[in-house]
């Protein structure tokens, strides 16, 4: 039979996961239950930085359907240190990281002690009985601060609160030139100092854990990003065999970088099941979440921009001080190191220069958050070549012109020590530019500034790139990074002629079991429906690294590729064989093997013929083994670069400070696309994202340390009223680092949505004499910019503003 | 205490305490696991489920508040193996991601259609902003309930769910 | 989170309502939709040994007339509250009020005397029930009484009802053929007002007759902007000279200053909200 099959790769197929989704058929790791299934929840310190100097747990023991109540002295001797696998420089200070404190707390939201009850309501009532005395100890919260001369110290034993500084020099790393000089020479200096405000990943199924010890392995299911590496990071912190450990990522409700962690509560759930030898479970509350999941961004960035008056950059100085927060979780030091190489963005910088010093203070521990170091970078850059632009009277897309990497000049080599393998700044701005109506909207704006309109037009861009993929592992290694960057896949073909593929990216919402699904019906030429895509268990998925960083597609898409393609390899021999002809001569066309030049109606033998085959072994070819099963591991030579161009229209109301965007256009470039559907999905989760760093979202501590945003009635993550109708594009041009030509699209929404976002703002009121609004911008920072210059306003006030925040346990008013 | 609810069209009376949550006794007594719990105040809206005929947040309610009603969780939407037109169109319109919100979204989507079932956009967004969606932005959401408006014509709201003739189980759950 | 334990009650009709919080004591609560209630309680920032449910209290349900007055039912929900014909009629202002409470499955549960009586300074239904001179009726063991607006709400989250105390109804006096608007002005849609204006003023033929302003969030109860209304009164209904009477908006507050807003910027606000809440209520 022929038949011409649609290639799947590039088909807008509906999602395979969602049938069990929309049904309520879920597989939440709360959802489970098992025999005799214990509960577990976790008192917190309310002190941000203070000794324990006693702990009473006797009432919570006597609390009805309570089993154990541990303290920290209790686990001291086996919950060793929470694995940091990203030591970013040799002298790189690390404290030990306990998963429950033992002598002293060191963020408010740290684990003191666990209860474990029959159920959950009775855990929760022994919480209540569980009585901590502290010792307060200074509590050290600015950054600024915190290595200043005579700080306080968080941790008092490493003499300092600075963990590392990190440096990349162009002119040392011979990739460019002296930024000193540069600065030195420099026509125009564009120097500014912005903030990145602490966010929170807000994932919305709260993380739990689930530990059986009851079986030969212990097995923990855990709403977690790496299943993999968890596994191995329980072996090495725990000291427990790896072989005797398996993990399992069910159904997980994003992670956006949050759950890419080793949590203590995976630690302590694990160490309570094995003590008590029953199957013990932990579901956070969403306060645990806000207050103790870890959190994201939170930098203080001081930029130097070099320019000539024509508008070329001849030279940019980033100085970075990085909040860690109080303790190195698994990635924290690295994230901002990722922005390292991408200060520089699509810009022909000749020097350049990034340091950055990681800081501890008393909060809850930073670590990766969507973008993760890559937004820091291009919200700085995107920022300053407006301000350059307003410096100069330039058009700010016409600033970018200037300076950015021209699509003829790819590859190219960065001043930050990267390669470039392909782009095209130029179209994706084009269509972006007319998709957004640029020039009607800048009449608009001059026409409502000459007006003196209360509602004021601003125009914001982003030319933003990014990294993905990570990563190369030598890169990795250069880096510091404790692992590799390689994925696995492996695929299985069943006798009936169905396909498994397994593969070590863990999906927690993008939608891999469909486009993994489309990519091997295309290199196999079966049906989509044929593919059952295994992932998220150790038992049957044993090699990952996992899914973060864009980079299943780029990296674990490549691997089943390249184990599809050893199928291919196996099945021609047997094919050949079939048809009696030269391995030579067989060739694959449509799923099925058929000899070269032999004309349509040839004999041919699909890849099912070849499955059921091999299953029957009975006439194989001399020394082939009767499988087609095929494993790879693909380890990619470079990242990808996904780039684009964003456009926002937002009306500021300068009576009120209030932001509404009136548009937005993203034309973004992922090189191939191998699901419509689900790319512009992910640039649309990844845009309200952005945004809401721009104009929502905030982690706020008050001066004792205290989250005061431990709630979604005070941690604002937008709803749909708050966000506008996206227009998304896409312009093509393939990477070259692989075979597929993906560049990944995880991020990119993220990283290029909040500059455009405050460019707008920043746009829209600059007539006014302001040239920041600090982020978020809220209404009352807008309105104060506009009537004083200000850019920080906000912050605590000491009373009550009603809501649900300002209620006290007395029922009255904080 | 002792109370009697009908959820997806099966009656069960059940001893609970009085401080158990709606949710609670829906996803531990009757293993209606498929509406979850997202926050603590009710702002996510991930546990919307209807009760008598109305869009209410399962967190917010509790289980002897109940007493006598009649709920309709995501488990009870679908009809001799059909989908919900709601449902439907959330996948038709790639309206979920990780699919966290989903259930909320759906059961909330259909209240607000049965409201306005031929809801602007502007309505559609207003009508889900007790709801949150981290994944999706939200725009295919949008874009699903409107689509699903266009196969609904009436009467697909959460008073067409109540079921007449129920079983009954006492004791239900485990 | 869950609510610590306590003991429950779903009395029939108030005498029994009544009778119940007076057995519990001291430590009961009252539940209405519970909207505001069950979060409190999961969080565990309180804890009472006995909720008394107000849910099965059908005489506390409804909207009738009494005269020139508007009788609004304790437990009536807001998307009751929403859609009744006499509200939109006779108290257009609280209509357009609930209409932007919460979200809609809290106004599905959450009730119009359950908010009154909640007193959070923030919360969208108190400074229209001020600014209608609402009267609200109380039942305890001693009997009815009934409190005016301006004196039911005694400070934070307090209101001057008396332990044992239940909220029955809420008598609006009937405003008519009135304007109105509730300008509310906060950072998200489900969040709470930072500040918010409830405007209703009666115009004829041009000119402001009479006015009501009141303003949420303002002051830890709901003020009236008395100023706001005398400068209005005999006005023009015109952009500029509501604008001018709104300039007075702020006068005698002194609000709290959170993480959304100081003091300063809540005045600012005051004054602009209100502007905007008159000229949208009067179409100018």
């Amino acid at each position: 039979m022929t038949s011409t099959i649609e290639p799947e790769i590039g088909r807008a197929r509906l999602r395979k996961e969602d049938a069990r989704l929309i049904a309520g058929r879920t597989r939440w790791t709360d959802n489970l239950a098992l025999p005799g299934l214990l509960h577990m929840a976790v008192a917190r310190s309310p002190m941000a930085h203070a000794r324990i100097t006693n702990i009473d747990v006797d009432a919570a023991r006597r609390m009805p359907g309570v089993l154990a109540v541990f303290t920290g002295a209790d686990l001291a001797g086996e919950q060793g240190s929470l694995p940091c696998a990203w030591p970013i420089t040799e002298d790189m200070k690390s404290p030990d990281a306990p998963s429950i404190a033992v002598e002293e707390v060191n963020f408010a939201g740290e684990a003191v002690a666990v209860v474990v009850a029959r159920s959950a309501y009775e855990a929760a009532d022994a919480l209540e009985a569980v009585d901590v005395d502290y010792d307060e100890l200074p509590v050290v919260l600015d950054l600024e601060g915190a290595v200043a001369d005579g700080a306080d110290l968080v941790h008092p034993d490493l003499g300092t609160n600075a963990s590392a500084t990190w440096v990349f020099d162009s002119a040392e790393a011979g990739t460019g030139t002296d930024v000193e000089r540069a600065i030195a020479d420099a026509e125009v200096l564009i120097e500014r100092t912005y903030r990145q405000q602490r966010l929170i990943p807000a994932f919305m199924e709260p993380r739990s854990v689930v530990v059986d010890p009851t079986g030969e392995q212990l097995t923990m299911w855990s709403a977690t990003q790496i299943p993999h590496i968890l596994r191995v990071m329980l072996a090495m912190t725990l000291s427990v065999p790896e072989h005797k450990v398996r993990v399992i990522a069910p159904d997980v409700g994003g992670g956006f970088g949050g759950k890419l962690q080793v949590t203590p509560e995976e630690i302590l759930t694990f160490l309570v099941a094995r003590r008590l030898g029953k199957p013990v479970k932990w579901t956070e509350t969403r306060s645990e979440s806000l207050l103790s999941a870890h959190h994201g961004r939170d930098q203080v960035q001081k930029l130097t921009l070099a320019a000539r008056r024509d508008g070329t950059v001849t030279g940019l100085k980033v100085e970075l001080l990085a909040d860690m927060g109080a303790y190195l979780r698994l990635v924290t030091p690295g994230v901002p190191i990722l922005g390292a190489f991408m200060f520089n963005a699509i810009y022909k910088f000749p020097a350049y220069r990034f340091a950055c010093t990681n800081v501890f203070t008393n909060k809850t521990p930073t670590d990766a958050y969507r973008g993760a170091g890559r937004p820091e970078a291009t919200y700085a850059i995107e920022r300053l070549m407006d301000e350059l632009a307003a410096e100069l009277g330039v058009d700010p897309i016409e600033i970018r012109e200037r300076n950015w990497i021209r699509h003829e000049e790819f590859p190219f080599d960065t001043v930050a020590g990267l390669t470039y393998d392909s782009g095209n700044y130029e179209a994706a701005t084009a269509k972006a530019k007319e998709l957004f109506g640029y020039d009607a909207l800048r009449a608009e704006q001059r026409e409502r500034r000459e007006r003196g309109d209360t509602v004021q037009l601003g125009i914001g861009t982003s030319t933003f790139t990014e990294m993905c993929g990570l990563a190369p592992s030598r890169v990795l290694g250069a880096l510091s990074y404790a692992a590799g960057g390689w994925e696995h896949a492996a695929v299985r073909m069943l006798p009936t002629g169905k396909v498994e593929v397994v593969t070590g990216s863990s999906p927690h919402g993008q939608g891999h079991e469909t486009a993994w699904s489309q990519i091997v019906a295309d290199q196999l030429g079966v049906p989509f429906e044929d593919v059952e895509v295994l992932h998220g268990d150790t038992q049957s998925s044993h090699r990952g690294m996992d899914t973060y960083g864009s980079r299943s597609l780029t990296v674990g898409a490549m691997a089943v590729v390249r184990a599809a393609d050893k199928v291919k390899a196996k099945a021609a021999k047997v094919a050949a064989h079939m048809l009696e002809a030269a391995e030579d001569d067989v060739e694959f066309a449509g799923g099925a093997f058929g000899v070269r030049g032999a004309g349509a109606e040839a004999k041919s033998v699909s890849i099912q013929d070849v499955a059921l085959a091999v299953f029957a072994a009975h006439d194989l070819p001399d020394g082939v083994e009767p499988s087609l099963d095929s494993e790879a591991t693909f380890d990619p030579e470079n990242f990808s670069f996904p780039h684009g161009t964003h456009l926002c229209a937002a009306e500021v109301d300068t009576e009120t400070g209030r932001v509404t965007i009136r548009s937005y256009v993203a034309v973004d470039d992922v090189g191939k696309v191998v699901n419509p559907l689900i790319v512009e999905g992910q640039v649309h989760g990844g845009l309200a994202q952005g945004i809401a760093q721009a104009l929502y979202e905030e982690a706020v501590h008050d001066e004792s340390g205290t989250l005061t945003t431990g709630t979604l009635a005070d941690y604002l993550v937008p709803s749909a009223v708050d966000l506008p109708e996206f227009t998304t594009d896409r312009t093509e041009t393939a990477a070259t680092s692989n075979a597929l030509g993906v560049k990944g699209v995880g991020e990119a929404g993220t990283i290029a949505s909040t500059p455009a976002v405050v460019n707008a703002v920043v746009d829209a009121v600059r007539h006014l004499g302001v040239s920041d609004v600090q982020m978020p911008c809220t209404p009352m920072r807008v309105w104060q910019a506009i009537r004083t210059g200000r850019t920080d306003a906000g912050g605590l006030g000491g009373e009550a503003g009603g809501g649900l925040g300002s209620i006290n346990p007395e029922g009255g008013a904080r | 205490m002792r109370i009697t609810v009908t959820v997806d069209g099966t009656t069960y009376t059940d001893e609970v305490e009085p401080r158990q949550l709606l949710v609670h006794y829906l996803r531990e007594r009757l293993g209606k696991v498929g509406t979850v719990v997202g926050c603590d105040t009710s702002n996510c809206g991930a546990c919307t489920v209807h009760l008598d005929g109305h869009s209410v947040k399962s967190c917010s309610v509790l289980a002897v508040q109940a007493d006598g009603g009649e709920v309709t969780t995501i488990e009870g939407l679908a009809r001799d193996g059909t989908l919900h037109p709601v449902q439907q169109a959330f996948h038709d319109n790639h309206a979920l991601q990780c699919g966290f919100c989903t259930p909320g979204m759906i059961m909330q989507s259909i209240d607000l259609l049965a409201d306005n079932p031929d809801p602007d956009e502007r309505a559609v967004r207003e009508g889900l902003e007790g709801n949150l969606c981290r994944c999706t932005g939200y725009q295919n959401i949008v874009r699903a309930v409107r689509d699903a408006a266009g196969h609904m014509r009436g009467g697909a709201g959460p008073e067409a769910e109540q079921v007449r003739e129920t079983r009954n189980v006492v004791g239900g759950g485990n | 989170m869950i609510p610590a334990a306590f003991d429950y009650v779903a009395p029939t009709t108030v005498d029994d309502a009544v009778r119940a919080l007076a057995e519990a004591g001291e430590d009961a609560k009252v539940i209405a939709g519970g909207q505001s209630l069950l979060p409190v309680l999961r969080m565990r920032l309180a804890a009472p040994s006995m909720l008394v449910d107000l849910g099965k209290v059908a005489e506390l349900r409804g909207v009738r007339e009494d005269g020139d007055t508007l009788v609004v039912g304790a437990m009536t929900t807001h998307y009751d509250v929403q859609r009744d014909p006499l509200v939109r009629e006779h108290a257009r202002l609280l209509a357009l009020a609930t209409n932007v409470v919460a979200d809609p499955q809290v106004r599905h549960r959450g009730t119009f005397g359950g908010s009154l009586a909640h007193a959070d300074p923030a919360g969208d239904l108190l400074a229209p029930a001020l600014a209608l001179d609402a009267e609200l009726v109380v039942a305890g063991m001693d009997g009815r009484r009934t409190i005016p607006a301006a004196e039911f709400f005694a400070d934070f989250f307090t209101t001057s009802m008396r332990s044992g105390e239940i909220l029955c109804e809420v008598r609006v006096p009937k405003k008519t053929g009135w304007s109105a608007h509730y300008e509310k002005f906060n950072r998200v849609a489900q969040a709470w007002s930072i500040v918010a204006v409830a405007a209703a003023v009666l115009v004829d033929d041009g000119t402001i007759t009479e006015a009501r302003v009141g303003l949420t969030n303002m002051a830890a109860t709901p003020v009236r902007a008395t100023a706001v209304e005398s400068a209005l009164v005999g006005q023009p209904a015109t952009a500029e000279a509501i604008t001018a009477a709104a300039q007075h908006a702020a006068e005698g507050t002194s609000p709290a200053a959170d993480g959304n807003a100081d003091a300063e910027f809540r005045q600012h606000l005051a004054r602009v909200l209100t502007s905007r809440a008159v000229s949208a209520a009067v179409g100018a």
